[in-house]
């Protein structure tokens, strides 16, 4: 092989002696074109004709930009947003009226619980109320340890990661892991928090239809052809299943055993979202993992906010180590912002204790679930969205007139009825520009522990009236 | 335009920076249509940072300078980075042989076969060289973030790889990291006792959004005070300062609208700017030439390839750079913005509280109108000692934004002891307790930054930003210094930031010290002497200027930048 090559050396060497001079200056002056052709600058539009300067400032002069943003109408509803005056617990007073509340996502009753405060005014007494600083630089505080391990206790996991919002929590949690190239399956009726995750990752998104294990499997499989006729590619892609425990916008339950089941089949990683589903679900309140009896070694990551069941303000994500200590680096909720008031902290860490003392807690609150969803089965003209397990409900318009606005307006006079009537309902609000698939205009129903008998009659008395009044 | 004496002076200051590069290309424009001059060519290098300025539009002197890396330094550093890259190879090929116990925690068994999560790469630099000082970072702390601290300590007994406390409180640390810049993180006093009743009334948490049940008589309150402190007509608060940049921004922006960002922008805005599907052009740190150029080209080229006229033209820029120290041109961004009708958007992250005579900001820093800034934005975590952030301008714009702002439709409002704090603690600063507390914290804010900064110059380090910044990032440049420099200083009982890549450039690792108006000038003198000494111990003395006392006229500020 060596011979040989110094053999061809030999060769070239001497058929360039042997060569005519012509052959050699052409040669030369392709060399030098390729050199050329190498070093010359990029080719650019705008070069290929120069405007001169008086037309530039005329450009200049003439360009005028649309307004920074459009006008708004003062009237609008979103504008004037309801005003809670006071604790917005139990009994909430809105607009100068006590209500009883259907509509803060206070599922378990600890926003005002004694507990939970006495033990938030502890911290504030020691830690004052801002943590100036991110976790990086002096924003660690004990308590932020202390309810990590917690979390990770509770969840039966092995790290928890604690984020000041929850709302960053999963925006932050997908795209520290999932980025360009890699590609995610989502639920079509995922939350927004979501889908700017899943905007910020810069995957490629696929989404299946809701709740559709059929339709997941066909992308999955459509997948799996595509990477066997790339396989270098598909060693390196990552795959990820982004789902919600309790969906917010539908208020179901995802199919965890059979997302499980998809998972080790197609070797993908499922993201799960408990927001909803945390401190509702399950016998201790671990989520849909405990309601189904699925391992939770299984789900590659949870997240879930803590401004839910627990009552506090932040979220967290838990799972394995190997999982969740990247995102110390990696999450950018995580690391570039200030860290979560301890006080907050503290009184999260109050609400797990709650949580564990009393585990019956989470029964209580299924039941109530289960009666407000056959009490506001039979109201005509309602339609209710979800199932007997949600605390969150939907209700809908049975018919539609057609229009998105006057659906609004129709749901939303039933909601200012409600509020005439001491009930406080709210409508779910979307970006509807925004949403990928924009969930029908609803009234939401939050079901909590505190709600009496009376309280559920009370509200479906309200509703059947409203409607009777209001829908003609 | 004639060009001034001080812009002279200031061009020939010409930092001679080690990065080698392209010479800023010619842009072909005559100077007499640009707003700001280009400085002569041959003055210009990529890497520069002290740009020259029109100091007409300025009521004070600007004086800002980030001197120049020494070349010894530069080379020494990059061989300080590559030493640790061969070692970090050469222990990677260990771990993969078992030869050293791999700490790393690992895929599970029944997981093996899938695509791995992490390329093998991506934790090198995690693995090897950032283990190796993770001391420095995250220390956790029990006790108000306040002049001083109490650390927990710690001890790692496998090289950094986790760590045990050991229950032992190291008391009275000075706190020179935390953002505390009025020294509003207290746990007593007015501020502390209104967010007290303010969780006695309300609780702690709210369980809604603003848009639903989540909008409290208190967060109103909040709104309006901030509105009128910030001399705007509306404004907005969101619970986190992070996502008041990033979930705001494609509110604003869209597809076919063009953002211009400085370069040293802080991520939420960036990311922002990115989740806003805009076209994002990048300029050069603080310097208006690069803005204006950006500005021309886009309003004559239009967007790329179709040449349509961009719909708006949003500039992004923060008041004061954390990182750099510096403060934001904005008499000149203002100039700019008005001529070519573009909007601004100001993140006063650092500078709200912490700059200018009612602690009001850059706006008030530079004594201009807070009309003239589109979208003022800030955060109340830093010197409010609260937590979350705000927007303000037009009551259209704030209108706009209750709508459509992704925070106020699908987040979680502020929690009401945390609004309580911010209330308190402004009304302190705008003197509407009734006592002069707030006007002193401020008065004492800026002694604190122009003594410490003084001092620090006039001990040979090298100081980066602006004289009046009370972000001071003090320069170490060698990878090694970061982790010897943050722990030298525990060992004196002071506390201290130290940052080295990805959140600098690579050879510009710093310390970075965030004065307080808490601080006391003992404390000062405290820290300053145990930087003084760990300054000589490891040798990071390397200013080459000669100080002298400073001086009032605005000529020889400048001179000051001559070396």
């Amino acid at each position: 092989m060596a011979a040989g090559q110094q053999w061809v050396l030999v060769e070239m060497v001497q058929a360039f002696y042997e060569a005519p001079a012509y052959h050699l200056i052409l040669e030369g002056i392709l060399i030098l074109w390729i050199i050329r052709l190498l070093f010359s600058k990029t080719y650019r539009l705008h070069e290929t004709y120069k405007l001169t300067e008086k037309e530039k400032e005329d450009l200049i002069e003439e360009w005028q930009p649309e307004p920074l943003v459009p006008p708004v109408s003062k009237d609008h509803p979103s504008v004037n947003y309801d005003v809670v005056t006071g604790p917005p617990s139990h009994k909430i007073v809105i607009n100068g009226k006590e209500c009883i509340n259907f509509a803060s996502f206070n599922f378990l009753g600890l926003l005002d619980n004694d507990r939970v405060k006495q033990k938030a005014l502890a911290s504030l007494k020691k830690y004052g109320v801002g943590t100036c600083g991110p976790r990086g630089f002096y924003g660690t505080f004990d308590v932020h340890l202390e309810l990590e391990s917690r979390l990770a206790k509770f969840m039966k996991t092995e790290e928890a990661i604690i984020y000041s919002y929850g709302f960053a929590t999963i925006a932050s949690a997908i795209p520290a892991y999932s980025k360009r190239g890699d590609i995610i399956f989502v639920d079509e009726a995922a939350c927004f928090a979501i889908q700017k995750g899943l905007q910020a990752s810069r995957s490629f998104i696929k989404y299946f239809k809701h709740n559709d294990m059929e339709d997941l499997e066909r992308l999955l499989r459509e997948q799996e052809q595509e990477d066997q006729k790339n396989p270098r590619k598909a060693r390196v892609t990552r795959k990820f299943i982004v789902v919600e425990g309790l969906y917010i916008n539908t208020a179901d339950v995802c199919p965890l055993p059979e997302l499980v089941k998809l998972k080790y089949q197609y070797k993908v990683r499922i993201f799960l979202e408990e927001s909803m589903s945390f401190g509702v679900l399950g016998e201790h309140g671990r989520g849909v993992t405990e309601h189904f009896g699925v391992n939770i070694d299984d789900i590659d990551l949870i997240s879930a906010n803590m401004e839910n069941a627990v009552a506090s303000i932040g979220g967290f994500c838990c799972g394995r180590s190997f999982v969740i200590d990247h995102q110390r680096l990696s999450g950018q909720g995580y690391c570039f912002s200030a860290s979560l008031p301890p006080m907050l902290a503290a009184a999260a860490i109050e609400a797990l204790n709650i949580m564990e003392e009393d585990p019956d807690i989470f029964s209580v609150l299924k039941e109530k679930c289960k009666h407000v969803y056959h009490a506001l089965q039979d109201i005509p003209g309602l339609k209710l969205v979800g199932v007997p397990i949600a605390p969150a409900l939907h209700l809908q318009l049975e018919r539609t007139t057609g229009s998105r606005d006057t659906d609004m307006q129709q749901l939303r006079s039933i909601v200012e009825y409600c509020i005439q009537q001491n009930v406080a309902l709210t409508l779910a609000r979307y970006l509807e520009k925004e949403e990928r698939f924009l969930p029908a205009p609803s009234i939401r129903v939050v079901i909590t522990v505190e709600q009496t008998e009376e309280d559920v009659q009370k509200v479906v008395s309200c509703l059947k009236e409203a409607v009777s009044t209001l829908l003609k | 335009m004639t060009e001034s004496a001080t812009n002279k002076l200031a061009n020939g200051n010409g930092c001679h920076r080690t990065s080698n590069g392209k010479h800023v290309t010619k842009n072909g424009f005559v100077k007499t249509h640009c707003l700001f001059q280009q400085p002569p060519k041959k003055y210009r290098r990529p890497g520069e940072k002290n740009v020259p300025y029109n100091a007409s539009l300025y009521k004070r002197p600007f004086v800002e300078s980030f001197e120049e890396t020494p070349l010894i330094v530069a080379v020494l550093t990059y061989v300080g980075y590559g030493i640790l890259t061969v070692f970090g190879y050469l222990r990677d090929f260990l771990r993969s042989w078992s030869i050293e116990k791999c700490n790393v925690a690992c895929e599970r068994e029944e997981q093996k076969d899938f695509v791995p999560l992490y390329q093998d790469f991506e934790n090198f630099y995690t693995r090897n060289l950032y283990m190796r000082i993770r001391d420095n970072w995250n220390r956790p702390i029990c006790s108000v973030p306040g002049a001083k601290m109490d650390l927990m300590h710690r001890v790692s007994p496998d090289y950094n790889w986790t760590f045990q406390h050991t229950g032992h409180v190291v008391k009275d640390v000075i706190n020179m990291g935390s953002y505390n810049y009025l020294g509003f993180a207290e746990k007593i006093g007015p501020c502390a006792e209104a967010a007290l009743e303010a969780t006695h009334k309300y609780g702690a948490g709210v369980g809604s959004t603003r848009c639903e049940m989540g909008n409290l008589d208190i967060h109103k309150e909040m709104e309006q005070l901030v509105a009128r402190f910030l001399g705007v007509e509306s404004a907005m608060a969101f619970g986190m300062g992070f996502a008041t940049n990033s979930m705001n921004i494609p509110a604003l922006t869209g597809k076919g609208c063009l953002i211009l960002s400085d370069e040293l922008n802080h991520a939420s805005l960036v990311l922002g700017a990115r989740l806003s599907a805009s076209t994002i052009r990048v300029f050069k740190h603080n310097n208006m030439q690069s803005l204006e150029k950006l500005l021309r080209e886009a309003i004559v080229y239009g967007q790329p390839r179709t040449h349509r006229p961009w719909k708006k033209i949003l500039i992004v820029v923060e008041g004061i750079y954390s990182m750099e120290g510096s403060i934001v041109r904005l008499p000149e961004i203002i100039a700019l913005k008005k001529r070519y009708r573009a909007y601004l958007y100001l993140d006063e992250a650092h500078s709200i509280g912490a700059l200018g005579p009612n602690g009001r900001g850059v706006v008030d820093y530079f004594g201009l109108d807070p009309k003239d800034v589109d979208v003022m934005m800030g955060t109340f975590t830093k010197s409010f000692g609260a937590a979350g952030g705000y927007i303000g301008g037009k009551t259209d714009l704030i209108d706009y934004l209750r709508k459509h702002s992704h925070s106020a439709v699908y987040a979680t409002s502020i929690s009401p002891p945390v609004a309580q704090q911010i209330i308190t603690s402004m009304k302190i600063i705008m003197g509407e307790d009734g006592t002069p507390l707030g006007a002193v914290r401020l008065k004492q804010l800026s002694e604190n930054t122009t003594y410490f900064r003084q001092k620090l110059r006039e001990m040979g380090f090298i100081i980066y930003g602006n004289d009046d910044s009370p972000v001071v990032p003090l320069m170490l440049y060698m990878p090694a210094k970061i982790g010897a420099f943050g722990r030298e200083m525990l060992k004196r009982n002071i506390g201290t930031v130290v940052v080295g890549f990805p959140a600098t450039p690579i050879i510009e690792s710093r310390a970075r010290f965030c004065i307080s108006a808490a601080h006391t000038r003992e404390m000062l003198d405290t820290a300053l002497r145990a930087i003084s000494e760990v300054g000589d111990l490891l040798q990071l003395k390397y200013s080459r200027r000669v100080h002298r006392a400073p001086s009032v006229s605005w000529t020889s500020e400048e001179s000051l930048l001559q070396d």
